[in-house]
C-alpha cells in the first residue's frame, strides 16, 4: 500500500534547496565569532572565545622553569590540559574532566601549539596552557586552539604566526559535493567526515590535521581548501581582537606586548 | 544577525535536555519578484512575473499567492495543475510540509523546480525582516501562522518600495483557517479560502474537480451516521491507560462490512464488524480500537458481501440489518471465535490515490457521482465532476479527502484519467499505480546526471582498473535481454594444486553501475526510491534510465564496458583457493542466450575459446550445484510462464511454461557463488551496516497441510531441517508421474517465508542464515542494473577494497535499516505487479477462447479445489457446490458420491473467462473429468470449443518473448 517511508531519504539534508545551511549560513560562512583577551588577572595570559555556541576559556602560565624530569636542553616544554565542563553539552556529563578523550585532545593540542611557538627562545622552561570548554556545539577543538593562540599572545609569548584552527565537512547539493566551513554540532552529528585543520595561515604552514572518518581523496582537496580558507578568515578576526586589546592596554599602561 | 532558538527535547534515556541552536538572520535573501526594485537579483533569479495576470475573478488586479501549510497538504492536486502560478512558498510552509508528509513535500519540490510554474520558495525564516520569535505560551502552529502573515505583509511593503502606486503586484493569502483569515484581515492582508479562489478561476476546465473536500468537523453531529471519532488526546490517554489499542486496519476483500485490526501483543487479529464497528476506517489506516468484553466476541462471517448499490443510495446504512441477521450468536467451544471490537478513532490515515471506474449518477446532468475502486478493500468514494460523460468509459485515479460522520461514503476528488477501460496501457497503468510502482518518466534532474549518449571509457579510467579486455569473457541470458548485468570467464591455470588437482581461474564480471550512479545525486535518489526494475508482460519499468540499463552499463557483446569483477582461483572440484575483487574494464566476446550457449557446449565440433570457457564453467557449475544440494539447499520450483506476443497488436497469442536449460543453472551457480563471496567480505568489513539477504526457516505450521497431502500420496516428508527436507523431496518420486515431484516442489515453495534484505547490524550472525540456499550468509551483488540492493553492495565492496569513497549514509545502521525496509517493500510490490500483469494478459488471451486441459489439484478448500494447469502454469479455484460435494476438514478432501478429490489429483478442466465484472475479470475453471452428472461440463460442448480454439490458433503470429528480458536466475 502507500508508504511514506519510500520517499524518505536517509540522512539529514545539510543544504537547503536555496543553498543555506540548517542554521542559515552559506557553506563558506563562519559562525559568529566573539573573543576577548585578558579575561583573568591571575594567569600570565588568558582569553575567551565564542564560535557560535561553542565557548572556550584559555589560561596560560609561564614560561617558568620546567620540572627536571621534563626539561629540554634547547627548547621549551608545552604542557596543555584540555577539559570540558560538566554543563558543556546538552546532556550533563558524569565525570567532570580527564578521560581518555580529553587526554588525547590535550596531546593533539600540545602538538599544534608546539609547532607555532618559537621554542628556542625558552630553553629549559615550560609553558602551561589550560583550556576549558564551557559549551560544546561543534568544533570545540578548533575553538580551543584559537583561544590558546589568544591567551599565548596575551601572555606575551612569541609565536611564529597566528595559529588558527577550523573545521570543514562535506554536504551534497544536487549530487555535487559542497564543502561546509566551521561545522556545527548538528552538522557534525549528521555523520559525515569532519576535517579539522590547524594552521599558520600567514606563513602557509599546516600544524595539524585530523579526520573523523575516512574521506575519499577526490573530496579531500576541496574540503581542505575550505578549512584553510576558514583558518585565514579566523586569523583576520583574531588579529582584530588582538589589536583592539592592545589599544585598550595602551590606554591603561605603556607595557606594549610584542608579537 | 544572530539569534538562538531554544527548545526542550527528550533523550533516549528519558532525560529532558535543553537544546540551543544558532539561527542566523540574513539580509542577502532575494524576494524573487521581477517587480522588485531593491533586491540585487541576477537575471535568472526572477521567478515571479512583474505583472502577473490574474485568473481569479475575485481579484482582478495582478497578485502573488501565498499559501498556508494546510492548503499545500490538502490541495496538492490543484497545485500540480498548470493553472495557479506566481505563487510564493514560504520556508515555514515548506518545512511544515516536509515534516508532515514527505510524499507531498517531494511533489511540491517538483513544482518549485519547474520554472514554467513560477513557484518561488522564499527563505522567510532566515530573512532579517520576516523572522519572528515564538511568544511565551504561543503554540507552534499559531507562531507559524503569524510567520506566514508577517511574510505576506513584508512582501506587500517590499514590492511597494520605489514603485508607482497601483503598479506592483499585491499579495493574496490562501488559507482555509477561518481564524487565521480573520486576524489577517484585521492586519490588512488580503486573504481567501482555496475553495472560493478556485471556484472563481476562469479558463481552466477541470481545476475544480481536483479540489479536495474537507468539510464538517468531527464534533458536528448533525445527520450523523457514524459515531464520532475520539480526539488525538483522548486516544493517547486511552492507549496509555490500556483501554484502547493501536492497530492497522485491514479491510476484508470479500465482505465490505468486515475488517480486522492487527495489534501488537494479540495473537489473532481483532475482528471489526458493521458500519459502526469499522467506523470509517479505510484499509491500511492506523486506528485506535476498543476491544469488547469476551462474551461479545464473534466469529468472522465467512460470507461474501459486496456493496451492490449501483447508484448512490444516499446517506443511510441499510446493510446493518442484513449483517446482524447473518451473524449468529457464538456457539460454545468454537475455535473460530475471535476477539471483537470497534474502531474508536483514527491515528493516521494511510490514504493514497486509488484507481477505479466512475459509476455515473442516474440523474442526467448531475455532478456528484460514485467512484468504484479497483481494490475491493476500498469503499466507494463520492466525487464531484462535470466531465462524467467522458470519464464513464475511463479508468480514473481518485484521491480521498475526508469522511465526515454524516456521509455514507468517503469524499474524494478526481485526479486524472488513465485511459479507456480495457486498453492495455490504461490497464498497465492501473497495475503500476495499485502496486505503488514509481514509473513516471525520469525527471530532467535525473537525466542531467547521465553521461552523454556517445560516452566512451576515458583513457585515465582504464588506467585505474584491471584491464581484462583480452580475456575471453561472455554473457549468457534469456533471449531479448538488453540489460545484461553479468558476464563470465574461465580458463585453466598452469600447474596443479598441492593435492594434484587442476587449477582454474573463474571470473564473474558485473556491470559497474555505481561508476555512473553516484551517491546522493538525483539519479541515485530516483533509483533508490524505485529499488528495482519491474517486469510486466511486454513492458519493463527501468530502475535507471535506458541509456544506462540497455547501453552503457549493459555488458554487450563486442563492446568495452566497465565492470566490477570477482575472480576466483578454484580447483577442479570447485573448491575456492583464492578470491579477489577489483574494478575492471572488459570486452565481452559474445552475448549469448541460454539456448545458444547450450548448443555451443553440446556441439562437439566446436573448440574455440568461448566454448572451452563455457565447458569449464558448466563442469564446475555442476560440482557447485552438487555441493549446494548436499549442504541442504532446496531445489524448489515455481511455474513461470511466458507469453508469445502479437507483434502488431502486442496482445498475447499464446502462453506456455518456461523451459529450464543446463546453462540457466550454470549462470545461476556462479552468481550465487559471487554473491556469497561478496557477502562474506562485506560482513567482515562492515559488521554494522553490510547489506545482506536472509531467508528465515519457515515455521513448522506452514507445512501442516502440505505434509498431510504428501502423506495421502504415501510420502512422509521430513521438514526438520532444509537438508532433511531436500533429501526427502528428492526421494518423493512416483514412477509414471513425472510431474508429481515438480508439483511437490511447487507446493513446497509456497510454504516458504519471503527472503529479505537486512543490515548486518540489525540481526545476530545466526539470523543471517539463508534457508533456501543453505548458506550462512548471502547478499545481492550480481544485478546492479535492475536492483538497488546490488548498487549499495557495490559501493560497500568498493569502499572495502579502497577504490571508492564511503559516505555517511552508507555506514549508518539506522539509514541502512530504512533502506532495507524500502527494498523489501518495493520487491514485494514488484512481484505482485508482475503477477497481476500475467493475470491481465491471461485474461486477454482467454477473452475469446475456451480450452480443455489437464490440471493438478494444488489444494482442497472448503468450497473449491485450487488447480494448476501445468501446460500454462495458470492456476485458480474450481468451485464445488455444497449440495453436491462434502468437505472433509480433517482429511482435506471433497467427496461427491464415490468420487473423491484430493491434493495432487489430476483432473481435466475447461478454461474460460468471466468478464461480467469489468474491473474483476477472472478465469473460470470447470470440471470435465472425472465426470459428475449435472456438474461436469458436457463432453460434446468440449469438442465444440476445441474446434473453435484450433481455428483461433491458426491466426497466431510470430513469436516474441513476452517477459522480454526477465531473468530467471534471481534467487
Ligand atoms: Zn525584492
Amino acid at each position: 500500500m502507500s508508504s511514506d517511508f519510500n520517499v524518505k531519504r536517509p540522512g539529514l539534508e545539510l543544504l537547503s534547496s536555496q543553498g543555506l545551511r540548517l542554521d542559515g549560513r552559506r557553506p563558506n560562512e563562519l559562525r559568529r565569532i566573539q573573543c576577548k583577551l585578558g579575561v583573568f588577572t591571575q594567569p600570565d595570559g588568558s582569553a575567551y572565545i565564542e564560535q557560535g555556541n561553542t565557548k572556550v576559556l584559555a589560561a596560560v602560565y609561564g614560561p617558568h622553569q620546567a620540572a627536571k624530569s621534563k626539561s629540554l636542553q634547547d627548547s621549551v616544554v608545552i604542557n596543555c590540559q584540555y577539559s570540558m565542563a560538566t554543563f558543556s553539552t546538552g546532556e550533563r556529563k558524569k565525570r567532570p574532566r580527564g578521560g581518555r578523550k580529553s587526554e588525547a585532545i590535550s596531546m593533539q593540542l600540545t602538538q599544534a601549539i608546539t609547532t607555532a611557538i618559537k621554542k628556542e627562545l625558552y630553553p629549559r622552561s615550560q609553558i602551561d596552557v589550560y583550556l576549558e570548554v564551557l559549551q560544546a556545539d561543534g568544533g570545540a577543538y578548533s575553538a580551543s586552539v584559537n583561544a590558546a593562540t589568544l591567551a599565548l599572545i596575551d601572555a606575551g609569548i612569541p609565536m611564529k604566526a597566528y595559529l588558527c584552527s577550523c573545521t570543514a565537512s562535506i554536504a551534497w547539493k544536487d549530487g555535487k559535493p559542497e564543502p561546509l566551513v566551521d561545522v556545527s554540532h548538528v552538522e557534525e552529528s549528521a555523520g559525515g567526515s569532519v576535517l579539522t585543520v590547524s594552521s599558520l595561515p600567514s606563513i602557509n604552514s599546516v600544524a595539524w590535521v585530523d579526520m573523523s572518518q575516512r574521506l575519499h581523496a577526490d573530496y579531500l582537496s576541496v574540503v581542505m581548501k575550505r578549512a584553510m580558507q576558514g583558518c585565514r578568515d579566523i586569523e583576520v578576526i583574531l588579529d582584530k581582537a588582538v589589536r583592539e586589546h592592545l589599544g585598550e592596554s595602551w590606554t591603561m599602561s605603556d607595557d606594549a606586548v610584542a608579537i | 544577525m544572530w539569534t538562538t532558538k531554544t527548545f526542550l527535547t527528550k533523550t533516549k534515556r528519558g532525560n529532558i535536555i535543553k537544546i540551543v541552536r544558532e539561527h542566523y538572520l540574513r539580509d542577502d535573501l532575494l524576494c524573487g519578484s521581477a517587480a522588485c526594485n531593491t533586491c540585487p537579483h541576477k537575471d535568472d533569479e526572477f521567478v515571479l512575473d512583474g505583472k502577473p495576470e490574474s485568473i481569479c475573478s475575485l481579484y482582478s488586479y495582478p497578485h502573488y499567492l501565498i499559501l498556508d501549510t494546510n492548503v499545500v497538504l490538502h490541495q496538492i492536486d490543484v497545485l500540480e495543475e498548470d493553472a495557479l502560478s506566481n505563487v510564493i512558498i514560504l520556508q515555514t510552509v515548506l518545512e511544515e510540509v516536509k515534516h508532515q508528509n514527505t510524499a507531498i513535500y517531494q511533489r511540491l519540490l517538483e513544482i518549485i523546480a519547474n520554472k514554467k510554474r513560477k513557484f518561488y520558495s522564499f527563505v522567510n525564516e532566515h530573512h532579517k525582516d520576516t523572522y519572528i520569535e515564538r511568544n511565551p505560551g504561543e503554540k507552534q502552529n499559531d507562531r507559524n501562522d503569524r510567520a506566514i502573515r508577517k511574510a505576506a505583509a513584508w512582501y506587500e511593503t517590499h514590492l511597494s518600495i520605489n514603485s508607482v502606486v497601483g503598479q506592483f503586484p499585491k499579495i493574496v493569502l490562501l488559507t482555509d483557517d477561518e481564524n487565521n483569515r480573520k486576524i489577517a484581515q484585521e492586519e490588512g492582508i488580503v486573504c481567501c479560502s482555496i475553495k472560493d479562489y478556485v471556484e472563481n478561476v476562469t479558463g481552466f476546465i477541470g481545476l475544480l474537480d481536483k479540489l479536495s473536500k474537507n468539510v464538517a468537523p468531527e464534533a458536528c453531529s448533525k445527520d450523523a451516521l457514524y459515531p464520532a471519532h475520539l480526539t488525538p488526546a483522548q486516544i493517547h490517554e486511552g492507549i496509555r491507560g490500556g483501554k484502547l489499542h493501536q492497530g492497522t486496519f485491514r479491510a476484508s476483500r470479500d465482505n465490505f462490512l468486515e475488517g480486522t485490526a492487527v495489534i501488537n501483543g494479540f495473537e489473532k487479529p481483532i475482528l471489526l464488524q458493521g458500519h459502526s464497528g469499522i467506523n470509517r476506517a479505510v484499509d491500511g489506516d492506523s486506528i485506535a480500537v476498543e476491544i469488547f468484553p469476551e462474551e461479545e466476541w464473534r466469529r468472522p462471517m465467512d460470507i461474501v458481501l459486496e456493496d451492490k448499490a449501483d447508484d448512490d443510495p444516499g446517506d443511510q446504512l441499510e446493510e446493518e440489518a442484513v449483517l446482524l441477521k447473518n451473524t449468529k450468536p457464538v456457539e460454545k467451544g468454537d475455535d473460530e471465535i475471535t476477539p471483537t471490537g470497534r474502531v474508536v478513532g483514527i491515528i493516521r490515515r494511510k490514504w493514497r490515490q486509488y484507481c477505479g471506474i466512475l459509476m455515473k449518477s442516474k440523474f442526467p446532468g448531475a455532478t456528484r457521482h460514485l467512484f468504484v475502486p479497483a481494490e475491493k478493500r476500498i469503499p466507494r468514494v463520492r466525487i464531484e465532476t462535470r466531465q462524467s460523460d467522458v470519464l464513464a468509459s475511463q479508468r480514473i485515479l481518485v484521491a480521498l479527502d475526508s469522511w465526515p460522520r454524516n456521509s455514507r461514503y468517503p469524499l474524494g476528488h478526481f485526479v486524472r484519467a488513465l485511459g479507456k477501460i480495457g486498453d492495455k496501457n490504461a490497464e498497465n497503468e492501473v497495475i503500476l499505480l495499485e502496486h505503488d510502482v514509481p514509473h513516471a518518466r525520469f525527471s530532467e534532474a535525473v537525466l542531467a546526471c547521465l553521461p552523454p549518449n556517445d560516452w566512451t571509457i576515458p583513457e585515465e579510467e582504464i588506467k585505474k582498473r584491471v584491464d581484462l579486455r583480452s580475456e575471453c569473457i561472455c554473457s549468457v541470458d534469456p533471449p531479448g535481454c538488453t540489460d545484461i548485468d553479468d558476464a563470465l570467464h574461465a580458463k585453466a591455470l598452469p600447474g596443479n594444486t598441492e593435492d594434484g588437482l587442476k587449477r582454474y581461474e573463474v571470473g564473474v564480471h558485473i556491470a559497474d553501475v555505481t561508476h555512473f550512479v553516484r551517491p546522493n545525486t538525483a539519479l541515485d535518489k530516483e533509483a533508490a526510491n524505485r529499488s528495482t526494475t519491474v517486469y510486466l508482460v511486454g513492458r519493463r519499468i527501468d530502475m535507471v534510465p535506458d541509456l544506462l540499463s540497455s547501453n552503457l552499463c549493459s555488458l554487450r557483446g563486442g563492446e568495452e564496458r566497465l565492470a566490477f569483477s570477482c575472480v576466483w582461483e578454484v580447483d577442479e572440484n570447485a573448491n575456492i583457493l583464492h578470491t579477489k575483487f577489483h574494478k575492471s574494464v572488459i570486452k565481452s566476446a559474445a552475448a549469448m542466450t541460454y539456448e545458444e550457449a547450450q548448443i555451443a557446449i553440446d556441439d562437439k565440433s566446436r573448440n574455440d575459446a568461448i566454448v572451452s570457457s563455457l565447458r569449464i564453467l558448466n563442469a564446475l557449475a555442476k560440482k557447485l550445484n552438487r555441493k549446494r544440494l548436499d549442504n541442504g539447499a532446496l531445489s524448489l520450483s515455481s511455474p513461470e510462464i511466458r507469453f508469445q506476443i502479437d507483434s502488431e497488436t502486442h496482445d498475447p497469442v499464446e502462453v506456455q511454461a518456461k523451459k529450464i536449460l543446463d546453462t540457466n543453472s550454470m549462470v545461476e551457480e556462479f552468481m550465487l557463488l559471487a554473491n556469497i563471496s561478496v557477502a562474506q567480505r562485506l560482513a567482515a568489513e562492515f559488521p554494522q551496516c553490510a547489506l545482506l539477504r536472509r531467508h528465515p526457516a519457515p515455521p513448522p505450521a506452514n507445512f501442516h497441510t502440505f505434509l498431510k497431502a504428501a502423506k495421502q500420496q504415501g510420502f512422509d516428508l521430513d521438514v526438520s531441517t532444509n537438508k532433511a527436507f531436500s533429501k526427502s523431496l528428492d526421494a518423493a518420486v512416483i514412477p509414471g508421474r513425472p510431474f508429481f515431484n515438480t508439483l511437490l516442489r511447487i507446493m513446497a515453495t509456497r510454504c516458504m517465508q519471503q527472503a529479505q534484505y537486512f543490515s548486518s547490524g540489525s540481526k545476530t550472525v545466526e539470523e543471517y542464515y539463508h534457508y533456501g540456499l543453505a548458506c550462512p550468509i548471502y547478499t545481492h551483488f550480481t544485478s546492479p542494473i535492475r536492483r538497488y540492493a546490488d548498487v549499495i553492495v557495490h559501493r560497500l565492496l568498493a569502499a572495502s577494497i579502497g577504490c571508492d569513497v564511503t559516505h555517511a549514509t552508507l555506514l549508518d545502521t539506522k539509514v541502512a535499516n530504512s533502506v532495507c525496509d524500502n527494498l523489501n517493500y518495493r520487491h514485494r510490490q514488484a512481484q505482485y505487479a508482475g503477477r497481476a500483469s500475467v493475470t491481465m494478459n491471461t485474461h486477454i488471451l482467454f477473452n475469446k477462447r475456451v480450452e480443455v486441459e489437464l490440471a493438478s489439484v494444488l489444494a482442497v478448500k472448503r468450497n473449491a479445489v485450487h488447480v494448476l494447469i501445468p501446460k500454462y502454469g495458470l492456476e485458480g479455484p474450481l468451485y464445488l457446490p455444497s449440495d453436491k460435494f462434502t468437505y472433509n476438514e480433517e482429511e482435506h478432501i471433497q467427496t461427491c458420491g464415490d468420487i473423491v478429490l484430493k491434493t495432487f489429483d489430476e483432473l481435466t478442466v475447461r478454461l474460460s473467462l468471466d468478464s461480467s465484472n469489468l474491473q474483476h475479470r477472472k478465469l473460470v475453471f470447470e470440471l470435465v473429468k472425472p465426470h459428475i452428472p449435472g456438474f461436469s461440463v458436457d463432453i460434446m460442448e468440449v469438442e465444440d470449443s476445441k474446434a473453435e480454439t484450433e481455428k483461433d490458433q491458426k491466426k497466431r503470429k510470430e513469436e516474441t518473448p513476452a517477459k522480454s528480458s526477465k531473468k530467471s536466475k534471481k534467487k
